[in-house]
Order: C-alpha cells, then sequence, then structure tokens
C-alpha cells in the first residue's frame, strides 16, 4: 500500500492509524515562526467511529489504508451475517454485526447500500437515504386526526420503531429518512 | 484547458475594500517610520546564496547572462536579513524594509509561500527596546492595549509547570504524550522539536487574548541568528510577538561576531545533513561585513499579511492578499 506525506494530506484521504483505518477529515498546517513545522489533522477512526485529532511533523509519511466505498444490493440476512450483491458482477460479500451494526434495521431487500470494504472485507453498511417498510403494529389511533399531534410509536417490518402521526394504520407502507430515523410520508403507490 | 467564460478563478482573493483599507494601513506603516528618522531601503530579492536554517526552504532558480551562459543558481530571500545587515555594517543607521519574501513548502490559514515581510533594524537597540518600539507600531496600526511580556522559560513553568532550561526529554516526550501525541513523542530525539510542539499546542492558543504578548529569550538552541545573553548563556536575546493565537513577529539583539555567525551556519548545514536536506551555500557577503564591523543593533521582522488579517478582521492570509497560491 501506498505511503502519503503530510503534504498529500487532504480531505477524504484514508490512513491507517493504530493498526485501524481511517479518514482524514481536516489538515491544517502549522509553523512556529522559526522551527519545526507540524500539520494538526482531523480524523475519524472507521471501524470505532471516534473522531480525534493527530499532530504530526510536516513531511512525516502514514501508510495509507486500501479503503474504498461500494454501492451493493442487500439480499437477505442468516442471522449472522447479511449478504449484498454487486448487480453488474453478481458478486456476493457477507457482512457481520459488527459491520452492520444498528443500520441492520434499514436494510431492505433489493435495495442499495453503500458499504466500505478495508482490504476487501466490510467494515460499515450505510444504508440508502430513504427506504420504505411495512407497518406490522400500531395502535389503530383516533380517526379523524390529520395534524399528527405528537403521533405514535410503529413497529416496522424491519424491526425498527418509528414515530408516525395517528391516521398511519398497520400494513401501511411508509417512507423513512434512515439518517434521523424519522417518519417522511406514506409510500407512493 | 477549462472554458474561460463563467470561470471565477481570475478574480481576487481578497475582497478590493480590504486591499484599500491594507493599502491605507501601509502608508501609516511608513509614516511611523519616517517619523522616526528611520530610512526606507530596498535590497535584492535574488541571492547567490541563502538561508542554511534547518527549517527554512527557500526557492532557487536559474540565471543565465553575460559571461554566464551556463546559468547560475540564485535563491529568491526567506526574509531581507543579511543584505540589510550588510547595508548597516556600511553605516547605513535606522533602516526599515517592506518587500516580498518567499518559504517553499508554507501554505495554510496563516502562510503564503510568497508573502510580504516589514523587517528594521535600530543600532544601539537591545532586544527589550525593540519590543518597545514595536509595541507602539502594534497600538497604531492594531489599536491595541499595550503588549505584555514573559520570558520562554517563564512561560513553560506558567502554562506547562516545565522549565525549558532544564527539562530533559524524558520529561518533554511525557508532556507530549499528555497531549496525546504518542506517535510522535516516543521517535522524537531533538528537544526543541518537543518544546515546539508544546509551545504551539499549550502555550500559543492561551497568550495575547486581549493585548499582544511578547515571549523573549528563547533557549539557546533556538538562538537562530540572536546573541547568547550576557547574564545567563542558555538563552539567546530573541523575541517573538504574540496576538489572538497569531505569530506576527520575530526578533533578535543580532549577532555580531562572525565566527560564531560561521560556526551556526556550519552547525545548521552539518543538522541539514542528518535529516536528509541539501546543504546550502553560505553567505561569505555577510560573514565578510560582520568581520567589517556590524554596528550594536536589534532587529525584527513582521509578518505584514497576518498584521493587516489582524487589524481587518479577516479569517485567513487569502483575505488579505490579493491573488493566494492558488489564484497566483
Amino acid at each position: 500500500m501506498a505511503s502519503y506525506s503530510t503534504n498529500e494530506f487532504k480531505a477524504g484521504l484514508k490512513i491507517m492509524l493504530d493498526g485501524e483505518p481511517c479518514n482524514v477529515m481536516e489538515n491544517e498546517y502549522v509553523k512556529p515562526g522559526k522551527g519545526q513545522a507540524f500539520n494538526r489533522v482531523k480524523i475519524r477512526k472507521l471501524i470505532s467511529g471516534k473522531v480525534l485529532e493527530k499532530t504530526f511533523k510536516s513531511g512525516d509519511t502514514v501508510d495509507g489504508a486500501d479503503v474504498i466505498d461500494i454501492d451493493l444490493a442487500y439480499l437477505y440476512s442468516d442471522g449472522e451475517f447479511w449478504h449484498f450483491m454487486n448487480n453488474e458482477t453478481f458478486e456476493q460479500i457477507a457482512a457481520d454485526s459488527k459491520a452492520v451494526g444498528d443500520n441492520a434495521k434499514w436494510l431492505v431487500e433489493n435495495d442499495v447500500c453503500t458499504l466500505t470494504l478495508w482490504n476487501g472485507a466490510p467494515i460499515s453498511v450505510s444504508p440508502a437515504n430513504f427506504v420504505e417498510l411495512e407497518i406490522t403494529e400500531t395502535d389503530p389511533g383516533l380517526k379523524g386526526d390529520t395534524a399528527g399531534t405528537g403521533g405514535k410509536p410503529a413497529t416496522l417490518a424491519t424491526g425498527a420503531v418509528v414515530r408516525v402521526p395517528l391516521f398511519v394504520q398497520t400494513g401501511e407502507v411508509i417512507k423513512v429518512d434512515t439518517r434521523s430515523g424519522e417518519y417522511v410520508s406514506r409510500a407512493q403507490k | 484547458m477549462t472554458d474561460p467564460v463563467g470561470n471565477n478563478s481570475w478574480r481576487p482573493s481578497a475582497q478590493i475594500s480590504v486591499l484599500a483599507q491594507r493599502a491605507g494601513l501601509i502608508a501609516q506603516i511608513r509614516q511611523f517610520f519616517a517619523h522616526r528618522k528611520v530610512m526606507e531601503v530596498e535590497t535584492p530579492c535574488l541571492s547567490l546564496a541563502t538561508v542554511t536554517d534547518l527549517h527554512l526552504q527557500s526557492f532557487s532558480t536559474r540565471y543565465t547572462g553575460p559571461g554566464l551562459a551556463n546559468g547560475k543558481t540564485l535563491y529568491l530571500q526567506t526574509s531581507p536579513e543579511f543584505a540589510m545587515k550588510r547595508l548597516l555594517a556600511a553605516g547605513s543607521g535606522s533602516i526599515y524594509q517592506i518587500c516580498k519574501a518567499f518559504r517553499n513548502e508554507e501554505c495554510g490559514r496563516f502562510h503564503n509561500p510568497e508573502f510580504t515581510i516589514l523587517e528594521w533594524y535600530r543600532p544601539d537597540f537591545d532586544h527589550h527596546q525593540l519590543m518597545q518600539e514595536l509595541d507602539e507600531l502594534m497600538q497604531r496600526i492594531c489599536n491595541t492595549s499595550a503588549a505584555s511580556r514573559l520570558s520562554y522559560q517563564q512561560a513553560f513553568v506558567h502554562y506547562l509547570n516545565i522549565d525549558p532550561l532544564i527539562a530533559d526529554l524524558q520529561t518533554l516526550r511525557q508532556a507530549v504524550i499528555g497531549l496525546g501525541h504518542n506517535e510522535l513523542a516516543e521517535h522524537e530525539e531533538d528537544k526543541d522539536t518537543l518544546l515546539q510542539l508544546l509551545f504551539c499546542e499549550v502555550i500559543e492558543p492561551q497568550i495575547g487574548r486581549q493585548a499582544p504578548c511578547f515571549i523573549y529569550d528563547f533557549p539557546a538552541s533556538q538562538a537562530a541568528l540572536a546573541r547568547l545573553s550576557p547574564e545567563d548563556a542558555r538563552v539567546a536575546e530573541r523575541f517573538e510577538l504574540y496576538y489572538q493565537g497569531v505569530e506576527l513577529a520575530n526578533g533578535f539583539h543580532e549577532l555580531t561576531d562572525a565566527d560564531e555567525q560561521r560556526q551556526r551556519f556550519e552547525q545548521d548545514n552539518l543538522k541539514r545533513r542528518q535529516n536528509g536536506k541539501q546543504e546550502k551555500p553560505v553567505d561569505t557577503h555577510l560573514l565578510a561585513a560582520l568581520h567589517a564591523g556590524l554596528p550594536d543593533c536589534a532587529g525584527v521582522a513582521v509578518g505584514i499579511d497576518r498584521l493587516m488579517m489582524l487589524a481587518l478582521g479577516q479569517n485567513a492570509i487569502d483575505d488579505v492578499i490579493s491573488f493566494g497560491i492558488n489564484h497566483a
């Protein structure tokens, strides 16, 4: 894998730090009047998600991380792994629960998700920004309420629980924003 | 080739109104020195020799001309210091200059590889008298209140509880590890690099918030071109000025001893070799001028672009120069 000098640092560069692949978020050049120059770098660790600041001596090099993002269609879960397929090559990849994490509840069959691969293995799975899911359980609520005053909890087909307006009923399909976990609308038929 | 129509990259990086204010402030600086009978001078940007400092990278170019068909390497100045000292040795008296300086590999919010320096020299001043004059200039240009002064040692003791003049490598490494920079600390053999990191990360953000702050009497190992203190040879009579988290100026009670100056150049070149950097030709004109006799004097260089950022409330150096390096 290539190594990068601090002069090549920029937002989006993937480097190795403490044995973990990291994404460079910000890079600031710092130099005392007379003396060693430094680069103050903001970094997000891609596995733990931790954001931290590191300081490098300008001109130092670090190893690059073999990290790529690819779009794959979600197929199914066997309970232990979540299986995805490249719609062009039909190649399949399995991600474990560490990589999928809380996003398991937003995985809808055939939806395209973004997988981050490190050395070819998935380290994180990002669902589409919007998914459509069927409500499997919610209180009937009051007839005639259309203003959505506070709403009520609804359980979706994947087990996710979101707040929905009172007029939305069990069996309906709704659109949810996966970034905020919030109800957007009834699905367009 | 991108289509030039509708492309805004030709535009200045600074607003025209800011450039107008900048011009006004520079006129005030010239007035300040005219009142004090300090003569404005110009010296060449191109020189046969350059700085040997490990941490300054100069630009070079090739000169060809009559009698030089094969060309000769010339360096762009990183500051006008050497040439101005030659004027002082020739009897110029107090002089100042506002000029361009060039430093390779330096770019960021507070750095542009080509920038404007204000540099001046005062015969018979020591570094404390020159700090006083710089303070008066700051009050005039930036409307600041009177500056405070802290020695380098006082600053480290106050903010880090470390005496920089006696601390060993292990103590400094521990302090840097305390900031979360383990990898950097564990492999660093140079005490000055660790001191500079601690200064940048801990001290610089806390000093000069309300009024400018002078830091003076740097460790002898960071003397650059300052003379060592006759009272305490562990420190050099060098100062820097900080205001609102920005380093604005660096000054010296100047080293006048030619032999010591030659040794420092050689030490620098030795360090360059050890760090895998190319050695630089020593400025023999400067050494000859020191031999002929440089008057006892103090000198200081001020980063004019940074001064403008602070005086005009701008966020980045590109906001106060007509065309930053990405638009040059």
